[in-house]
């Protein structure tokens, strides 16, 4: 895993030939080159999920779609980022997204600096093709500074990885089955009850809607800064 | 305990057996005891006692013996002039004393003999239930007693690891669990990839609708699934293995229990099997009722402690499993078999079967079929023998519509194909699945839609929620589906299903997701018109159809 031994590979993506290390992703060895992959559940410094299934790439001598966050690059490798049919697939992503929670953006606290937003403006989404499921959905207002929007949650787990991975707390997880998965703060209690939440509001940060927001900001005013986490990455891995 | 010793006890069995003059086996698998088999063994007991026939009749449990529907099941086993069996189908304990004083005579009791010379005994060819509905499931002296764990000394002790990898490779084996993974292949990688640690893991997980073949083999022959772990522990070189048993199955679960506890005292399992150095522990896990668990990774997930998610592969499990750890993660029927390769060679397991796929496969018999149970037959048996001559056909004069195969992840397969061999070629080329074996067979009063609807509210209720295309896809392909079943939708709501189905299909994450949509297809592909039919027409409101335009 050390620099030292690290073996350089080269492949192909979108008929660019480019070198990536051997442990990297596609994801990774992608962006070093400047060519753009969506992605939504992936955040650089927390533990890849391969979960939103919007980094879906084709490649040469595979039938299935890969996903470019969590499949490592090898030698000869051709990966082609960009196809009618991914970006069909892309699109119907972020619609099913759209008809799962209720994401109203007019009202919404994160409305204009909304990863789910922007991505939708991204593949090219016009419009949702798929009825809407309006679930009923809680809100979580007890902790005394953020409040949690399950009504716009997409599942993407950064809450739940930062919190673990990064802080150490814990504090996030997961219930529940298929749409009735929701993210809870200890065993389902009231955030505000938490004994493990350290208040740190780093979930509220890498979340990319506003589904974790501070009590302070009203409609668009929701701007999340997520510098800390490369940074804090960077320093770990220094000190290692 | 070593070999010599447990030979001794065989051969003590085999004579203590042969010392009863009559043998009364009563089912005590599942089936049969739901249906009141335990108060038949008692009264047939109390019965024995109470004539005083405990030196000549033998009274014991065994395990699954086929026709569940026609349980509660005792076979009888006479030695008057000569020998012979007599099966007895719905027995109640009030004919105990019937069939105690038939014993000496020799004479059958007509009203409740169960004629065993039909297809659906005589087409039938056993190698993983061999013992089933032979062998008491609660006795480890009684399996050693049918030769068993000989496959395991053999192994041990006159075979290396290769060599039983080898023999595994020769027999053509195919993952039973539903994805037909050459079996030989998948331990050759595990032997080879290196780790300090390795572990096998026995996916008993099963979870599709109407399949029971796993619940069979752990309920009514638990030591030989132990025996199969432990010989394939010995050629990948695992320590340690864990049993990932559905905790819907509480008698194969005590079974079980009870097994791992007999084996360890007699050394069969534990350190030092068999008097050799080889060490082997298998524990039990039990799933908490979710399906996906059934997926490997999401089942390594649980086992670790974690939420059973699955992850995406490669890595695969084989080079980097359990605690990251090289696994060997077979399903429970795969295992089963592995005693009689190695018992028999790989060579005589090969012979059975077509080309591609070898052995025998187990399914279960369920739906519009007059001989519901768990059948053994050689792969490439045709459709046809099985349902209609071994399944004995539709009742009540129906109509064969389709029968489905492979669970939620499995596909409708209609008439035409009556004539196609069962193998996994074949029924991936009909747009199905083997699968782990269920078979629900359909008559013509089965809705195809309804069907459809019924495996996509499974898929979507066992959706893990992880990746989106599964966890809404599902929702929507469902609430589609109920759509076109209630006469509401319209060609769009078709051509939309349509393409989340293939959308669902390529982009989930795991197995659940890419197989929910395969239902749908599968009926889609052959029974289109069915959903047609329930469309409401463009410019159709519904109930009257719109009076052409009339010109002015």
């Amino acid at each position: 895993m050390s620099p030292m031994t690290a073996q350089v590979v080269t492949l192909k993506i979108d008929g660019q030939d480019v070198s990536a290390h051997e442990n990297d992703s596609i994801l990774t060895a992608a962006r070093e080159h400047g060519v753009f992959i969506p992605t939504l559940c992936n955040l650089d410094g927390l533990t890849t999920l391969g979960a939103c299934r919007l980094c879906l790439v084709e490649m040469a001598g595979s039938p299935k779609l890969l996903p470019a966050c969590t499949t490592k690059v090898s030698e000869g490798m051709e990966v082609v980022t960009s196809s009618e049919r991914i970006a069909k697939y892309r699109r119907m992503v972020i619609e099913l997204l759209f008809a799962e929670g209720n994401h109203i953006c007019a009202v919404c606290v994160s409305n204009g600096h909304c990863e789910l937003q922007s991505m939708a403006q991204t593949v090219g989404m016009t419009h949702v093709s798929v009825p809407y499921l309006y679930p009923k959905r809680t809100v979580d207002a007890s902790h005394e500074r953020f409040t949690v929007d399950h009504n716009r949650c997409i599942l993407c787990m950064r809450c739940v990885r930062v919190c673990d991975e990064i802080e150490g707390a814990h504090t996030w997880d997961v219930m529940g089955r298929g749409t009735a998965a929701k993210v809870i703060t200890d065993m389902n209690q009231p955030w505000g009850t938490s004994d493990t939440c350290t208040s740190c509001g780093k979930c509220v940060h890498v979340c990319p809607t506003g589904s974790l927001f501070e009590k302070t900001a009203s409609v668009s005013e929701m701007l999340k800064r997520r510098h800390f986490l490369p940074y804090l990455t960077m320093m770990r891995e220094e000190v290692e | 305990m070593n070999p010599e010793e447990l030979r001794k006890i065989a051969i003590t069995q085999k004579e203590s057996n042969a010392q009863y003059k009559h043998q009364i086996c009563v089912c005590t698998a599942a089936g049969c005891v739901s249906s009141g088999a335990d108060k038949v063994k008692d009264a047939l007991n109390a019965g024995v006692k109470k004539l005083g026939l405990e030196s000549t009749v033998q009274v014991k449990g065994v395990g699954c013996m086929g026709p569940c529907s026609a349980g509660p099941l005792v076979r009888v086993k006479v030695r008057v002039e000569s020998e012979g069996e007599i099966l007895y189908k719905e027995v109640t304990p009030e004919n105990a004393t019937e069939i105690l004083a038939s014993l000496d005579t020799g004479k059958k009791i007509d009203k409740l003999e169960y004629n065993t010379d039909v297809p659906f005994f005589t087409r039938q060819k056993k190698v993983v239930l061999e013992n089933a509905g032979y062998v008491d499931p609660d006795s480890f002296v009684d399996y050693i007693g049918h030769d068993g764990y000989e496959a395991m000394i053999k192994a041990y002790t006159e075979m290396a690891p290769q060599d039983v990898i080898e023999e595994v490779i020769k027999s053509g084996l195919r993952g039973r669990g539903g994805g037909g993974y050459p079996t030989g292949l998948k331990w050759s990688t595990v032997a080879k990839a290196r780790g300090t640690r390795k572990f096998v893991i026995c996916n008993a997980d099963e979870g599709d609708p109407g399949a029971f073949m796993d619940r069979a083999v752990a309920e009514s022959d638990p030591y030989r699934l132990l025996e199969g772990m432990a010989i394939a522990a010995y050629a990948i070189g695992a320590d340690t293995g864990y049993i990932y048993l559905r905790a819907e199955y509480p008698l194969a679960v005590k079974r079980l229990r009870a097994a791992i506890r007999q084996a360890e005292r007699h050394q069969t399992l534990g350190n030092g099997i068999c008097g050799t150095t080889f060490n082997f522990r298998v524990e039990i896990r039990l799933g908490a009722g979710a399906f996906v668990c059934g997926e490997e990774t999401a089942l390594i997930a649980s086992i670790e402690g974690n939420r059973g998610q699955p992850r995406p592969r490669p890595p695969y499990p084989a080079a980097s499993g359990l605690w990251g750890f090289p696994t060997l993660i077979n399903n429970v029927e795969t295992l089963a078999n592995i005693p009689y390769i190695v018992r028999e060679g790989g060579d005589a397991y090969g012979s059975i079967g077509t080309e591609k796929s070898k052995g025998t496969k187990v399914f279960a018999l369920a739906g519009k079929v007059e001989n519901t149970g768990l059948i053994e037959v050689p792969m490439g048996t045709l459709l046809k023998e099985i349902i209609f001559d071994i399944g004995g056909g539709i009742p009540d004069g129906g109509k064969f519509k389709a029968v489905q195969t492979g669970g939620p992840s499995g596909g409708c397969i209609p008439d035409q194909f009556l004539d196609m061999p069962v193998d996994y070629e074949s029924l991936a080329k009909a747009g199905s699945i083997m699968g782990s074996g269920g078979m629900i067979v359909m008559d013509d009063t089965s809705s195809m839609v309804d069907i459809a609807k019924f495996f996509m509210e499974f898929c979507m209720t066992e959706s893990c929620g992880k990746c989106v295309p599964c966890r809404v896809g599902t929702v929507q392909m469902h609430n589609l589906l109920e759509k076109i079943a209630n006469n509401e939708a319209t060609e769009d709501d078709l051509a939309l299903l349509q393409e989340l189905c293939d959308m669902v299909k390529n982009t989930s994450l795991c197995g659940l997701g890419q197989t929910a949509p395969n239902p749908v297809v599968s009926t889609l592909r052959y029974f289109r018109d069915e959903y047609e039919s329930r469309l409401v027409r463009k410019g159709d409101n519904g109930s009257k159809p719109q009076p052409e335009e009339v010109k002015a």
